[in-house]
């Protein structure tokens, strides 16, 4: 089970939507980043990611709640679901597009 | 069309420069998010779910072929090969990065094109009839008036921080095809009984989540006195405007709660002591400005076009499209076509790059190189000879930018919704398309008859679901999309704001509650000549809430 929470934001330069890895890095896939599980280590990852705000790295890093959706890990809400994919609209577009792409 | 003087184009290139300033300033690290914010907005940059999103302000709608041409260059380098065309007249860009924005502004400048309050707490981009210009009902082109006002309150000191964001719409017509009764002031230019052009004055009219229709404060003021009077108008509410709460900021709040009677009183003391002040518009530079939009040259031509009248009966398509997407024009001889930005099951208002340009090669063979965007999510052709409509309809097909769908039920109004937008509570385009998919392109459709569908994907209503004659707004609830259906709503000249007609739908069932409506209406309307806003109104709420509800098939709950 790998219901938690998982850090985004939107990078600066691009506006890109991203999320934090538990390296502490910043990648493009909500499949990569790190899963919080209790309420203490998701708020000391998001003080590690609030620097990166203030280093203009990133905008407004926040925490979404995910959920195990057939064993892989996915956003609960569906606002976040269109952030991490793309326009349900458009399925050319988005991150959606780009692991379309990739396989 | 207007051209930028010296004053203009020197005006928006020392802003694209501070912008860039700003942004590089931004990038490095010496401005905050929060500092940079407001300065990213008033230059129409936003931040939205996937990325930034560039908001391009198309002054009262109106665009030359060149300008499309630009606005497609720049859908196709800076962003994903298209745009999208705004219930504001306006068009948004949903991908670019911060980085290119002020490149982008710099290309847009190059065209006399800028991002400048289009959004924060100002004035913004000043609306008109899309028939500006060219309706045959037409009294006077409102344009003149809206670029002054559009030149006047562009970083005005005193309106750049109002209570809230102010909306401006104007129409020449009787017919109010730029709902401005639904605006913060609504300008309907006339004429008097002795023949001089003025306004009537709507103020506190607005859509959001406190709806509310206009009211009309002066029934005639001369059109010298157009910048006194709106000066008025912003210095009252600048004063007395709610600041305390966002939510009753808006001057609609402050005419609600002051009462009409109150408010036209307030006005017109502070008018009176600043009327045939520095604001009065000399009558050479009203011309001045007005000679910009002279009509083009329009020779001679016969009111029936041989050609038009031979292929109609062959080609039912093109008959289709001549019958609802061809506007009487004041000039006989000539239409106004609307180029559907509609397709059945599209994305209402998006345009591709390929098709901008398509649009922008029409407008300069066949329209004098004039092109309109309604607030209706639509482009314009505005002077088009009957003669050349086969032309333009084959041309159209071609890009697929043919439908014959204006006015009717597939020609939607949807915001973008929770799709793209950051403020969104659900989706609004999937229902859009699903409705659109629904009915088609089909004799069914026209046999409906005019019908305007409107959704919104939040309570903020860009979507103008109140004004719609079915309106929708999508909510959430319990973590699910649910939509809520009004009916009754109209933004033209006989202005109501929609009622719900109770429990909402989900996202199928909202589709289905659409047609169970429609349905009802079809069996109910005194002939096919009585329309849905017009049965809706005889027959009122009754017969469609109990086809919604009292049908176990008919709620999607």
């Amino acid at each position: 089970m790998i219901s938690g929470q998982i850090i985004t934001a939107n990078r600066l330069n691009d506006g890109v939507v991203v999320f934090f890895d538990p390296q502490n890095r910043w990648v493009e896939a909500l499949a990569q980043g790190g899963v919080w599980t209790n309420k203490d280590s998701a708020a000391a990852a998001l003080a590690h990611a609030q620097l990166d705000e203030a280093r203009d790295v990133v905008v407004d890093p926040y925490l979404i709640d995910v959920i195990d959706k057939n064993g892989a890990v996915a956003a609960k809400h569906l606002r976040e679901v269109i952030r991490a994919a793309g326009p349900t609209i458009r399925r050319d577009l988005g991150k959606q597009a780009e692991a379309a792409a990739a396989v | 069309m207007y051209r930028y003087d010296e004053f203009d184009a020197a005006f928006v290139r020392q802003r694209v420069e501070q912008f860039r300033d700003q942004v590089n300033r931004r990038l490095s690290g010496e401005l905050t998010e929060e500092q940079f914010r407001p300065h990213r907005l008033m230059n129409g940059v936003y931040l939205q779910l996937h990325a930034y999103m560039l908001r391009v302000a198309i002054p009262y709608g109106t665009l030359s072929a060149a300008q499309m041409r630009k606005l497609a260059h720049i859908a196709r380098v800076y962003d994903k090969g298209y745009g999208h065309f705004t219930t504001r007249q306006n068009i948004q860009y949903n991908w670019p990065a911060l980085k290119d924005c002020p490149a982008i502004l710099d290309e847009l400048a190059s065209v006399e094109m800028h991002a400048i309050q289009t959004s924060g707490n100002c004035i913004r981009n000043v609306t008109a009839d899309h028939f500006a210009g060219a309706a045959a009902d037409e009294v006077a082109d409102p344009r003149p008036h809206a670029e002054i006002m559009r030149q006047w309150s562009s970083l005005h000191p005193e309106f750049s921080f109002l209570p809230r964001k102010f909306k401006i719409a104007v129409t020449g017509a009787p017919k109010d095809r730029a709902a401005i009764q639904v605006h913060d002031i609504g300008y309907h230019l006339k004429r008097n009984d002795a023949g001089e052009i003025g306004f009537a004055v709507y103020v506190g009219g607005g859509q959001g989540r406190t709806p509310m229709v206009a009211h009309k404060i002066r029934d005639f003021l001369p059109e010298a006195d157009v910048l006194s009077y709106t000066d008025a108008i912003l210095r009252v509410y600048n004063l007395e405007g709610r600041r305390d709460n966002k939510y009753k900021a808006r001057i609609k709040i402050l005419v609600h709660e002051k009462g009409a009677d109150a408010m036209r009183e307030a006005v017109e003391k502070e008018f009176a002591e600043t009327r045939d002040g520095v604001l009065t518009l000399p009558k050479a530079e009203i011309d001045r400005i007005a000679a910009y939009f002279a009509p083009p040259a329009l020779p001679d031509r016969p009111a029936r076009s041989v050609g038009v009248e031979a292929r109609r009966p062959k080609d039912a398509r093109f008959a289709a499209f001549v019958a609802t997407n061809v506007a009487m024009h004041k000039t006989p001889g000539y239409g106004i076509v609307t180029i559907s930005l509609k397709p059945i099951g599209g994305i209402p208002g998006d345009a591709s790059a390929d098709q901008m340009d398509a649009v922008a090669d029409l407008a300069q063979d066949y329209s004098h190189g004039e092109l309109r965007v309604s607030h209706e999510q639509n482009l314009v052709l505005p002077h088009v000879a009957l003669d050349d409509l086969p032309h333009v309809f084959d041309r159209l097909a071609a890009a697929n930018l043919a439908t014959a769908n204006a006015g009717l039920i597939s020609d939607i109004i949807a915001c973008p919704g929770m799709d793209y937008c950051s403020l969104a509570t659900a989706r609004s385009i999937p229902i859009a398309q699903a409705i659109s998919e629904r009915f088609g392109d089909t004799a069914r459709a026209r046999d409906i008859g005019g019908m305007k569908i409107k959704i919104s994907g939040c309570i903020n209503a860009c979507g103008h679901h109140h004004v719609g004659h079915i309106g929708i707004l999508g909510l959430e609830k319990k973590g699910d999309e649910s939509y809520q259906l009004t009916l009754g709503g109209s933004g033209d000249e006989i202005c109501t704001v929609g009622s719900i007609t109770g429990p909402g739908f989900s996202g199928d069932g909202i589709v289905d509650a659409v047609e169970t409506v429609v349905d009802t209406y079809m069996n109910l309307r005194v002939d096919s000549r009585e329309e849905f806003i017009t049965a809706y109104r005889r027959l009122g709420m009754a017969p469609f809430k109990e086809a919604l509800y009292s049908r176990s098939s008919g709620s999607g709950i």
